[in-house]
């Protein structure tokens, strides 16, 4: 298994889109991943669902402009240079 | 993610480079594995042999990749374009294991002092074992890169657990009132068993293709 940094990078787009893509209200609410499922426990050491929600959610807020950008970027690319 | 941070990691000297070395070939004689601090700043290498530095691992990488264009020239299989491709993928590999190790150290809220950049240089520790297996599987054939394979592999899985046990397993749990505390030291027993299993896989599978 050959890697080079392109595959990386191609690796974490299609990882942050998969992430980015998943809508709160339609699904995340109906399996019990919803923002307010979050913060259960208190005291200093929250689960680690509670952890994984945290980070999904965070990750949907922080990338969702500059995944934009990249996918925009990407798909220029694409059909630029095939 | 500072330059001084990065300045601590390569302040090393030879005496260090030498013991550290030798802990990584033969770990099962060092006795005292705790990292010792001076008013809660970590000590340097130089005055601490089992602080994690960076010097080794640069340096054995960058040897790895040399090695791997010398075994290739051996046997008539080299190409400019390989050391490359050699080179970006063990890069991707360290990228990986680093990501994979941040992201459960996160998600178990390890409240332990391993930065990125020690988890780069614990990660970074396994190209002087890769080195010492390609360099047997050079000299003596077949047979002596799977000596050096085990021999380099079990002597990683023990400088990992016992270097990786001192940070994340917790060694005196008084903090919670015991509710959460059942599962947690099974799964970061579970992380440092995992990372040190990864070690002899992501060997053999860099270096197999380098001794035919």
């Amino acid at each position: 298994m050959a890697f080079t940094l392109y595959t990386l990078i191609q690796t974490a787009i299609l990882c942050t889109n998969a992430i980015a893509v998943l809508h709160e209200e339609r699904f995340l609410s109906r399996i019990g991943w919803g923002v307010d499922q979050g913060v259960g426990g208190f005291g200093d050491d929250p689960g680690v669902k509670a952890q994984t929600l945290n980070l999904i959610r965070s990750v949907r807020t922080v990338m969702r402009v500059p995944l934009i950008i990249v996918n925009s970027a990407c798909i220029v690319l694409l059909l630029l240079f095939g | 993610m500072s330059v001084n941070k990065l300045k601590y990691f390569f302040a090393v000297d030879t005496r260090y480079v030498l013991k550290k070395l030798m802990i990584l070939m033969f770990p099962y004689t060092h006795q005292d594995w705790e990292v010792r601090y001076h008013r809660d700043t970590p000590l340097t290498p130089r005055q601490d042999v089992n602080a994690p530095d960076l010097y080794i691992p640069t340096m054995a990488f960058i040897t790895y990749i040399l090695l791997a264009g010398m075994a290739l020239g051996i046997q008539k299989r080299f190409s400019p374009e390989v050391l490359g491709l050699c080179a970006s993928t063990a890069l991707v590999w360290i990228i990986i294991e680093v990501l994979v190790m941040l992201l459960s150290l996160y998600l178990l809220t390890v409240h332990s002092d391993l930065s990125t950049f020690d988890l780069i240089a614990y990660s970074g520790y396994k190209y002087v074992g890769m080195i010492f297996t390609v360099l047997s599987g050079l000299l003596f054939g077949n047979d002596g890169y799977y000596v050096a394979l085990v021999w380099s592999s079990c002597a990683l899985m023990f400088f990992i657990v016992r270097s990786l046990k001192m940070k994340i397993l917790p060694s005196i749990s008084s903090d919670s009132m015991g509710m959460g505390s059942n599962a947690k030291p099974q799964l970061r027993l579970y992380i440092t068993v995992a990372t040190a299993v990864f070690q002899p896989i992501i060997i053999y599978w860099l270096t197999s293709h380098l001794v035919r």
